[in-house]
C-alpha cells in the first residue's frame, strides 16, 4: 500500500461506531442493532494493519464498555479476538470477492454472540433474549455497503477498485 | 505484515501474534473478574465515566433534537386535544389529593395520638432522562443531572406510578440508575394489605420483578400491591413497587415464587424524580419544598410545584 490515505477517517469512524451503539432505538429494532464497533474495526484491520492490531482493538473495547457500562473488559476480549482471527487469515480475506467477504464478517459476528454468551453463562449474568441474535446477520448485510463507503472516505472520491 | 516472507518467519511472528492475543485474553480476563467481583474498579470506572460524557451527550442528542422537532411540529388540534387530556389528569388528581389529603390529616392525628414520630413531607427533585442505549443485558437508566445538580449515590429514582430504582454511580453531569428489574437488585417489600413482608429481586426482563422464598403459609395473593417497606433505610417506606401477577411454588415446593408487574413504567419516560433527604427531620412546609424543589438546573417551577403538590399526597 503507497496511499495511506487519510488519517482522520479512523478516529472518526470508531467514534461514529460508539454512537451508533449508544443510539435509542424502539424496542424491536434495538436487538436488531448491528455491532457497529465491531465492522469498523474489522475494516481497519482488513485495510490497514500497521495501525490496527490487537491493541487498538483492545483499546476501543475498553472506552466501549465504559461507554455502554457493561462489564470492564468484555468488548475488549470480543474485539481482540475478532481483531486476532481477522489478522490470521487477512491475505485470504482481502482477496475474497464481496459476498464471500460479508459471509466471513457474518461468520466472525456470530462467533463475536458466542462468545459474550460464554462469558455471561460463565459468570451467571443474565443472558441476552434470543431476538439479538438476528443482529449478526444485519451487520454480515450492512458489510458491503460500509466497506465501500469507508474505503471512499478514506482513498478520496473513487480512487481504489 | 510481511505477506512474502519465508516460512520461518511466517511462523516466528504467528507465534508472536499467538502470544499477543494470549497476553490481551488474560488482561481483558482479569479485568472482567475484578469488574465482576468487586468494586475495586469503580474509582476507575467513575473517572473514565466522566470521559464519557461528551459520547453521552452526542449519543443523546437526536432523540433529544427529535423531541424538540415533534413538539415543534405538533399541530394546534393535537395540542388542544392533549391540554384537555392533561387538564382532565390534573382535574382528577386534585380530587384525589384531596380525599388524601383528609386522610393524611388524619393520619396525623392517629401518629399523634401513638406518640410516633412524625415522617416529613418529602422532598424530591425532577431530573430528566438522557436517551441513551446501555448494555442491554443490564437494566440501567442515565440521568441528564449529576453531583452539581445535588444527585448523590443511593439517592431512591420514583416516577409517577412508584419506585424505579436507585443512583448507583454520579458524575458532575450525569448520573446512573439502577432500575428495579436489574438482577442485581432487591428491594424490601410489604404487601399492602396485609403487612407481609418480602424481598422483591429484579430478573433482568424490563418490567417484571421475583418475589422468592415466600412462605406457603403467607397471606399472599396474586393482585396483592406491593410497597417499599421502608427496612434497609435505602428506600422510604411507602412508595408502590408493583402487583403481584402470579404466584406458583418453586422447585422446593416449600416457598412460592411470586411473578411482579413493575409499578413504575420502567421501559421509557422524559424525567424521573429523585427523592432528596427523605423522611428524616420533619422540616417541610409546603412553601419550603417548593424552595428547595426548584434547584436552578434541573428543576423549572412548575416541576417544583408539582413535585411538592406529590409530596402531600404520602406523608
Amino acid at each position: 500500500m503507497i496511499a495511506r490515505g487519510r488519517t482522520w477517517v479512523l478516529p472518526v469512524s470508531v467514534l461514529l461506531a460508539l454512537l451508533l451503539g449508544l443510539l435509542p432505538m424502539p424496542g424491536l429494532l434495538q436487538a436488531l442493532r448491528p455491532y457497529w464497533l465491531a465492522l469498523v474495526l474489522a475494516y481497519w484491520v482488513i485495510e490497514d494493519s500497521e495501525r490496527v492490531g490487537l491493541g487498538f482493538a483492545f483499546c476501543v473495547g475498553l472506552v466501549a464498555d465504559v461507554a455502554f457500562g457493561g462489564l470492564l473488559g468484555e468488548q475488549a476480549m470480543r474485539l481482540v479476538v475478532m481483531a486476532f482471527i481477522l489478522q490470521r487469515f487477512r491475505t485470504q480475506i482481502r482477496f475474497f470477492p464481496m459476498p464471500q467477504q460479508a459471509l466471513a464478517v457474518g461468520g466472525l459476528l456470530l462467533n463475536d454472540r458466542v462468545i459474550s454468551a460464554i462469558l455471561h453463562l460463565a459468570l451467571g449474568e443474565p443472558l441476552l433474549p434470543a431476538a439479538y441474535w438476528w443482529a449478526p446477520l444485519v451487520g454480515m448485510l450492512l458489510w458491503a455497503p460500509l466497506f465501500v463507503l469507508l474505503d471512499a472516505l478514506r482513498m478520496g472520491r473513487g480512487a481504489r477498485l | 505484515m510481511s505477506n512474502y516472507a519465508g516460512p520461518s518467519a511466517t511462523r516466528s511472528s504467528d507465534v508472536a501474534g499467538t502470544l499477543r492475543l494470549l497476553a490481551y485474553l488474560v488482561l481483558s480476563a482479569v479485568l472482567i473478574l475484578l469488574d465482576h467481583r468487586g468494586d475495586w474498579l469503580a474509582q476507575l470506572r467513575g473517572h473514565a465515566s466522566v470521559a464519557m460524557q461528551p459520547v453521552w451527550w452526542l449519543a443523546g442528542l437526536p432523540s433529544r433534537l427529535g423531541e424538540g422537532l415533534r413538539d415543534d411540529a405538533a399541530t394546534r388540534a393535537r395540542l388542544a386535544e392533549e391540554n384537555r387530556q392533561l387538564r382532565n389528569e390534573l382535574l382528577l388528581g386534585a380530587a384525589r389529593q384531596a380525599r388524601l389529603q383528609v386522610e393524611a390529616e388524619e393520619n396525623a392525628r392517629l401518629r399523634g395520638l401513638l406518640g410516633a414520630a412524625e415522617r416529613g413531607g418529602l422532598d424530591v427533585q425532577l431530573a430528566p432522562i438522557l436517551d441513551v442505549d446501555l448494555d442491554p443485558t443490564r437494566q440501567r437508566l442515565m440521568l441528564n443531572a449529576g453531583t452539581r445538580a445535588g444527585v448523590r449515590r443511593g439517592q431512591a429514582v420514583i416516577d409517577a406510578g412508584g419506585l424505579v430504582g436507585q443512583v448507583i454511580e454520579a458524575t458532575p453531569t450525569t448520573a446512573v440508575v439502577l432500575l428495579l428489574t436489574d438482577p442485581d437488585h432487591a428491594v424490601p417489600v410489604a404487601v399492602a394489605r396485609t403487612g407481609v413482608r418480602l424481598i422483591a429481586y429484579g430478573t433482568g426482563r424490563s418490567d417484571l420483578l421475583e418475589l422468592r422464598n415466600v412462605p406457603l403459609s403467607s397471606d399472599v395473593r396474586a393482585g396483592d400491591v406491593l410497597i417499599t417497606s421502608g427496612l434497609g433505610g435505602r428506600f422510604p417506606p411507602g412508595f408502590p413497587v408493583g402487583t403481584i401477577a402470579a404466584l406458583r411454588p418453586d422447585d422446593s415446593r416449600a416457598f412460592l415464587v411470586g411473578d411482579v408487574r413493575a409499578a413504575a413504567r420502567l421501559d421509557r419516560g422524559r424525567d424521573v424524580l429523585l427523592l432528596r433527604g427523605t423522611g428524616a427531620a420533619g422540616e417541610a412546609g409546603d412553601a419550603d419544598e417548593a424552595d428547595a424543589t426548584g434547584a436552578p438546573d434541573v428543576a423549572d417551577d412548575a416541576a417544583g410545584a408539582d413535585a411538592a403538590s406529590g409530596a402531600e399526597v404520602s406523608p
